[in-house]
């Protein structure tokens, strides 16, 4: 019975080394990889740290969108009603990008205060509008930022 | 009249699940054998009224009949019929009326195909699958009825969403469906031995076979799904690490742990409690699946239901199910004795390998995938967990595993010296370790770490794979192919499906090319050795919708190798543009062209992508899915179940323990 329990403790100690090695993995890459969304509101008021990857969620503000076709970047306003960031991106945007569409923007925060993207997020309903964007919006207007929209 | 009818047939179906469910159990713990015998043809019933079901819900999308509010949210008098036919499940409703008719299916041929098992067992399989149909069945009623009328039915009906206006959708969702609810039968087997008492290698035999098909169907859904999601999204990806995927993604590795673990159970009667306790678990996740990508607590594209009321009972379900299960776990496996013994040097220690890195990189994905859902619900923060952190958590988890599996079908049961596999081995870890820097050096030029770790354990399981068929072939001459029985093809086709897979992801991961630019007519662009020309740009309509096609001739060193036209759509009613990407496939690499949007002067902003043996990885997806139905239909899951039926029939009117 003595080589069955050695066998069975050097068995449960591969067992607790492989599951120790996992957890570590798993808790440095969720350390690395916690993207944080913030409101556009949040970021004015310099809750959002500079140079961490991150989550922008708002209006795209109309007439704010300029594109310089030669190099296909873009640059436009997030909005949730009471304050605005500029968002800079390079490359092709999701087709249901547009005017007064809820977005979210995934990048880094600049010293300059302002947002470079690498990815935009829209999704792929007309009618959609992401919950994050959904509730950036209801705090900004119970916060009493926002004036009443006809 | 037609969509009453549907109703009719599904709340029939409901009171036969509720009576497959309670009678042939009751029947079976009391002796009682008329109430046994109930059991096949009630599964038969409920299959034929849910049928029925689904057929009239067609029937109504076929004749645009817009008093149905389901049919007037998903369909129209301009979508082509094949996609009006698909639309049925292109919604929630009618997505879980697919579920609920597989689920029938599955217990209809657990009925008719499983004439050679003991009356008791197949009642109790059916009984429980009954059960779960209750539940499924009840919600589907009272939280989502597909066949709702409207009091004033439009003339017209909104459309289904044009991303799945595809034969994608054809195809993934049924498939998909079959695997999830596949499980439910390994789940309801594993019930029934609990409650039988009798966890013996018998009971895995029985439900080794509908364990592999149901995982077979389930890889080759996710494989449909990638595939999708590659020509349709527009990104040329090919998995985003999305809740859903995720979502599919986890009974996939569970259910492969439970694959291997029930393999371990038959052969060596060792493992039994913990591959009972893996048939749960991947019956759970499939519905945990379920539960995220209807409740709406999910924002993606198959997110659609947002009442909060159904995602309430599905989790109720969930727990039910779980919590049942587990209780009845808790009872009865202290009564399962795992005989087999083996030592540290065994195949049984490489499976228990497989089963610790499966399952704990099936928790790291689901914390990953719960995380941000907690947190929400806390009210804590929104947070998104992002791709790399499953890669960084995946990828060292899966390359060990990789070495494992070519190592596993050389060790022998029991007992194995360490020094013969060595022996065997180390010439071609040797080739694989120098194969992983030379061919990546030699097709592209240079080599990354993760690519030479990827190419070499593809190159690893080949070589491993032809090690091990020459080793039980030696002596044999090419009739020797025909000594081995299918499930051994199978197990190959399987693990080479893995490499492929493998070398797939890798290749494509490390060396794809892509450019973000502005093309008008005219100008060429190259990339990857290609060159690519935008020739021109036209209007064209189609059945729903106006598209913009452009055309683009694509050469290389002067000769043309194809004209690709991506497209850019308007649809008319849901006034949503599309991307459809012109891709010229190849084994060896798919050229990708998507429109952006429109600049100035005629110009557009265009995504060209070279990608280097992306279709191995949908390849592997199919191979591994083959390698399952082929060991699922070895011949000697039918004659052992025949020759224990004879062996150990047991008198209907001796009441069992359980």
């Amino acid at each position: 019975m003595r080589q069955k329990q050695r066998n069975r403790l050097i068995i449960a100690l591969f067992v607790v080394a492989g599951v120790a090695v996992a957890a570590g993995l798993v808790l440095t890459a969720l350390n690395e990889n916690i993207n944080l969304f913030y409101s556009p509101t949040q970021v004015s008021q310099g809750e959002a740290p500079a140079g961490h990857t991150l989550r922008v969620g708002g209006i795209v503000a109309p007439g704010t969108v300029q594109r310089n076709p030669e190099t296909l970047e873009v640059r436009f306003d997030l909005t949730d009603g009471a304050n605005a960031l500029t968002i800079r991106y390079r490359g092709i945007l999701p087709d249901l990008f547009r005017e007064g569409q809820g977005i979210v923007a995934q990048g880094r925060l600049g010293a300059d205060g302002r947002f470079t993207a690498d990815e935009v997020l829209a999704k792929h309903d007309e009618n959609y509008m992401p919950p994050e964007v959904q509730d950036a919006l209801h705090t900004a207007e119970k916060l009493g930022l926002v004036k009443e929209q006809e | 009249m037609l969509p009453e009818l549907g109703h009719f047939a599904l709340i029939l179906a409901l009171c036969v699940a509720l009576v497959q469910g309670i009678v042939p159990l009751v029947g079976a713990s009391r002796g009682i054998a008329p109430w046994v015998a109930l059991a096949r043809p009630a599964a038969l019933a409920q299959f034929l009224f849910l049928a029925l079901a689904l057929g009239a819900l067609v029937q109504a999308f076929i004749a645009n009949d817009f008093s149905v509010l389901y049919v007037a949210q998903n369909s129209n008098t301009a979508l082509p019929l094949p996609y009006r036919i698909s639309a049925t499940w292109g919604g929630h409703e009618g997505s879980l009326l697919l579920w609920g008719v597989m689920l029938g299916g599955w217990t209809a041929a657990v009925g008719l195909l499983s004439r050679r098992l003991p009356e008791l067992m197949v009642a109790r399989v059916i009984a429980i699958l009954g059960l779960v149909s209750t539940g499924f069945l009840a919600f589907m009623l009272f939280t989502s009825n597909p066949f709702e009328r409207l009091p004033i039915p439009p003339v017209e009906g909104r459309d289904l969403n044009p991303l799945l206006q595809d034969p994608g959708l054809v195809l993934h969702p049924p498939t998909l469906y079959m695997g999830y609810v596949g499980f439910s039968v390994a789940f309801a087997f594993a019930i029934a031995a609990l409650l039988s008492g009798r966890l013996d290698a018998a009971w895995a035999r029985w439900s080794r076979p509908w364990t592999i098909v149901a995982w077979s169907f389930l890889t080759v859904g996710i494989a449909l799904g990638s595939w999708w999601a590659y020509y349709e999204l527009g990104w040329g990806g090919w998995w985003f690490w999305d809740p859903v995927e995720n979502a599919s993604l986890l009974p996939w590795l569970v259910g492969t742990a439970l694959m291997h673990s029930l393999a371990v159970s038959e052969k060596r009667s060792a493992f039994k409690s913990w591959t009972v306790l893996l048939a749960i678990s991947a019956f759970s996740l499939s519905l945990l699946g379920t539960f995220l990508v209807r409740s709406g607590v999910l924002t993606s594209v198959h997110a659609f239901a947002s009442d909060p009321t159904r995602g309430v009972f599905i989790l109720i379900l969930l727990a039910a199910v779980v919590g049942s299960s587990l209780l009845i776990y808790a009872v009865q496996a202290p009564k399962v004795k795992s005989t087999g013994q083996f030592k540290l040097v065994s195949r049984e220690t490489l499976m228990l390998g497989n089963n610790i890195v499966l399952t704990v990189s099936a928790a790291s994905v689901l914390l990953g995938t719960l995380y941000p859902l907690i947190l929400d619900a806390l009210g804590v923060g929104k947070i998104s967990v992002g791709a790399p952190y499953f890669n960084t958590v995946f990828i060292p988890l899966m390359a060990p595993l990789a070495v494992a599996i070519g190592i596993g079908p050389l060790v022998r049961w029991k007992q194995d010296s360490p020094g013969r596999i060595v022996a065997l081995l180390w010439r071609f870890m040797l080739i694989s370790a120098v194969a992983a820097v030379l061919i990546p050096l030699l097709a592209y030029g240079n080599v990354t770490p993760l690519a030479a770790l990827g190419v070499g354990l593809a190159v690893w399981l080949f070589l491993s794979a032809l090690v091990d068929l020459r080793r039980r072939l030696t002596n044999k001459g090419w009739g020797g192919f025909l000594t081995q029985p299918p499930a051994y093809y199978g197990m190959v086709a399987g693990h080479l499906g893995v490499a492929a897979t493998i070398l797939g992801v890798t290749l494509t991961s490390n060396y794809s090319q892509e450019r973000d630019v502005r093309m008008a007519p005219g100008d060429s662009v190259e990339l990857g050795g290609y060159s690519f020309r935008f020739e021109s740009l036209s209007e064209v309509p189609g059945p729903n919708y106006l598209a913009s096609t452009a055309e683009f001739r694509v050469s290389r060193n002067e000769a043309e190798v194809a004209v690709l036209r991506p497209e850019k759509r308007q649809y008319m009613v849901q006034t949503m543009p599309m991307t459809e990407a012109g891709i010229d496939w190849g084994f060896s690499r798919d050229l990708y062209i998507a429109l952006g949007e429109s600049l100035d002067d005629g110009a557009w902003a265009v995504r060209l992508q070279y990608k280097p043996f992306i279709r191995w990885i949908w390849l592997g997806g199919l191979l591994m899915a083959f390698g399952g139905l082929l060991a699922a239909a070895d011949r000697r899951y039918r004659l052992a179940a025949h020759q224990e039926r004879t062996a150990m029939a047991t008198p209907l009117n001796v009441p069992e323990v359980s």
